[in-house]
């Protein structure tokens, strides 16, 4: 106050030189931040690796996913050792091979190392057939052993299948659940939260009820509820067709924090001068919303949408453990892990936890993708 | 503040008929009825009926009633406390429900002290010590806690106490006590027994409760008053615990009501893998076998508890925090 601003103003300081920033649109601005995000980088990278490996599960598993191996039920993994026979190093891996024994006392057969006897393993052998993708038929897989042995790196499940291609194969339907989930969630949570921030009144406590009800429920006790009263899988109602109800019953119960956020933004915007103008303007209220509204909301929702992608990953896994998720032929590793609901099974054969570590490693980097992507949507914070 | 009570015990109720209108959707969901259960179960006994018995059952269990009485029906015996029979047990489902219904509270309301406990001394340790070695262990601890599912967690931490600290596992007593009469000796080994859940149930709370504690502590660090405090001589440790953390609270209180679903949640499944004697095994047991009343039973006592549980904590937040409007 008591300092007075200088009078004339500097006329030379206006002429800037042309600064990057302030030409750079806002996405790229959030892109850019992004990138500078170590974690989510590893998030966005790890997340990439992980969906083509799972798209290639039957190319990189060396065995078909539902082959049934009577002789090696509930076998320990092939070891591999990095030499040969004679006990040379070697840069070619090798196979060490296992046979099954009676053994005497337990009166059961196990399964004992073999360490004389060692198979190469290679590239490229020919295998069991498959359809990569849906499109590709072939045979060549990318490691195994010549026939007719077999590698099993993960160990075998109680049914002698090949626990390897099985946490591959489960990846197919474990990455993608959160996804098509978080696509329904967003089309139910953007509709109801910002039709219940803009018209508020009556719609708007009614939708304040209902997501309060749905919020009193345990999560995982009503999506088995959900879960349990669909069919059984038979000719007319496939395990793929239960899986994308699974995924209805997961976005059903998980819409509401999305449409809770977004009635929290589009409550701000309907006060703006933007609005304000399209009303002035003449502009239905559909027009307001989804031409004004959602697109500027849009950066917040895919952040609510990243973030709420655990839970749902979470939920299928805890669904298809308990039984009530994923039946087969399909396989998730909910469904893989609900061999291991016994603590002395796990015990006997810890490999059957493996597609747990595949959980929790997918949860983590979809956890540090959302994070960086919700550091990454303000650009012009600090 | 009575007034605000009165008005959220108004909308309890309202809420309580949608989860009744829930429970009874649940119930009707799957395909079959009562009566053909019990049909099914007359001719395995080798028995059969005439078409006229069967219609005149028809007739008292209202299969053929308009959906409106049935619900009627249902809801008007479910309120005087009869649930129906379960199929699976031959038992009213109400015994069935209330003999497992206190372990899943205590459980639940043990574990939700332990992760606040924790997370707030994790919360204020890591907010006050930013940016060391033992705050970044904490961070990475708590993204592991939030990836794991608790199932999970019970199983590999049962799988070590069991191979490498020879613990006897599973259940909340010793095989010697599971149906002795209540003494000090039970509840002795009951305390040897419960640690293992609240903390398998807890971890991923507690993992999400420090972090939130952690960022409105260094949110509340930052305000006036703690400068004010801190220039007016207060020793440290004062300012943080009298002056910041309790104000760092009140959004610990606001995420009770997402906090305590989620413990239930984790408890349900949880209890399968720990053989714990709470709803969660019967439960889902009784979703797969198509066991309806005492399924929709059991959510709906759920839901009802969780409900006053958030009932309790909005009166909490109101009494702790003069700022809340009462509107």
């Amino acid at each position: 106050m008591a300092e007075a601003a200088p009078a004339v103003p500097q006329e030379e300081t206006i002429v800037e030189p042309v600064s990057e920033v302030g030409a750079m649109s806002q996405w790229k601005l959030m892109v850019l931040r992004y990138r500078r995000n170590t974690l989510a980088m590893i998030g966005l990278i790890g997340l990439i690796i992980g969906y083509i490996t799972v798209a290639l599960a039957p190319f990189l598993g060396p065995n078909d996913y539902m082959r049934q191996d009577s002789n090696y039920v509930s076998g320990p993994p092939t070891p591999i050792k990095f030499r040969d026979q004679q006990g040379n190093f070697s840069l070619r891996p090798y196979a060490m091979a296992i046979r099954t024994e009676l053994d005497p006392v337990a009166y059961k057969f196990r399964y004992v190392k073999d360490e004389t006897t060692y198979y190469p393993v290679k590239f490229f052998v020919k295998g069991d057939p498959y359809t990569l993708l849906g499109f590709i038929d072939g045979d060549v897989h990318l490691f195994g052993l010549d026939a007719p042995n077999r590698i099993y790196p993960f160990g075998a499940d109680p049914l002698g299948r090949c626990m390897f291609t099985r946490v591959l194969t489960g990846g197919q339907i474990s990455m993608t659940v959160g996804l098509v989930g978080v696509l329904l969630s967003i089309v139910f949570g953007s509709v109801l939260g910002t039709a219940s921030g803009y018209y508020g009144g009556m719609i708007d406590d009614i939708m304040q009820r209902i997501i309060e009800i749905i919020a009193a429920f345990p999560t995982v006790p009503l999506w088995a509820a959900l879960a349990a009263a669909l069919p059984t899988t038979s000719s007319t109602f496939t395990a793929l067709d239960r899986y994308f109800l699974i995924t209805v019953i997961l976005s059903l119960v998980n819409w509401t924090g999305l449409a809770r956020q977004l009635r929290a933004k589009v409550m701000s915007y309907s006060q703006s001068d933007f609005t304000m103008a399209a009303l002035a303007a003449g502009a239905s209220d559909w027009r307001i919303i989804f031409v004004h509204m959602i697109p500027n909301a849009a950066s917040h929702i895919i952040v609510v949408a990243a973030l709420a992608i655990p839970g749902m990953i979470l939920g299928e896994t805890s669904l298809s453990f308990l039984g009530l998720g994923i039946m087969p032929p399909l396989v998730s590793w909910g469904a893989l892990l609900k061999d291991a609901q016994q603590v002395s099974v796990v015990i006997q054969q810890p490999w059957l936890i493996i597609p747990g570590a595949a959980v929790v490693i997918t949860v983590l980097l979809f956890s540090f993708l959302g994070d960086g992507l919700r550091d990454a949507v303000d650009p012009y914070s600090i | 503040m009575l007034n605000y009570i009165i008005r959220r015990i108004g909308y309890l109720f309202v809420t309580l008929i949608f989860v009744c209108i829930i429970g009874f959707v649940i119930i009707e969901l799957p395909p079959g009825s009562y009566l053909e259960f019990e049909l099914q179960r007359i001719r395995l006994l080798g028995g059969d009926l005439s078409q006229e018995q069967i219609r005149s059952l028809e007739i008292i269990y209202g299969v053929n009633d308009p959906i409106y009485l049935k619900f009627w029906k249902w809801i008007s015996r479910f309120v005087r406390g009869d649930f129906g029979e379960s199929f699976e047990y031959n038992l009213p489902a109400r015994d069935l429900v209330f003999a497992r219904l206190p372990f899943t509270v205590i459980i639940s309301v043990l574990t939700l002290i332990f992760a606040w406990g924790i997370s707030i001394v994790v919360g204020v340790y890591s907010a006050t010590h930013r940016r060391t070695f033992l705050d970044y262990t904490i961070e990475v601890l708590q993204f592991i806690g939030l990836s794991v599912p608790s199932f999970l967690l019970a199983l590999v931490v049962m799988v070590f106490a069991q191979r490498t600290l020879g613990l006897h596992v599973g259940g909340l007593y010793s095989d010697a006590f599971v149906n002795a009469p209540w003494s000090w000796d039970k509840f002795v080994d009951l305390l040897k027994h419960i640690w293992m859940p609240i903390v398998v149930i807890g971890a991923s709370n507690t993992a999400w409760l420090s972090r939130v504690m952690r960022t409105n502590l260094l949110d509340v660090l930052g305000m006036q008053y703690v400068q004010t405090a801190r220039s007016k001589g207060l020793p440290e440790r004062r300012v943080i615990w009298k002056h910041a953390v309790r104000n760092a609270m009140h959004p610990l209180v606001m995420v009770l009501g997402m906090s305590l679903p989620q413990i239930i949640s984790g408890e349900t499944v949880v209890a399968i893998v720990l053989n714990l004697p709470t709803t969660g095994p019967l439960y889902f047991r009784a979703l797969v076998q198509q066991d309806m009343y005492l399924a929709a039973s059991f959510l709906m006592l759920l839901a009802i508890v969780l409900l006053i549980g958030n009932l309790l904590a909005d009166i909490l937040l109101a009494w702790l925090d003069p700022r809340i409007r009462f509107d």
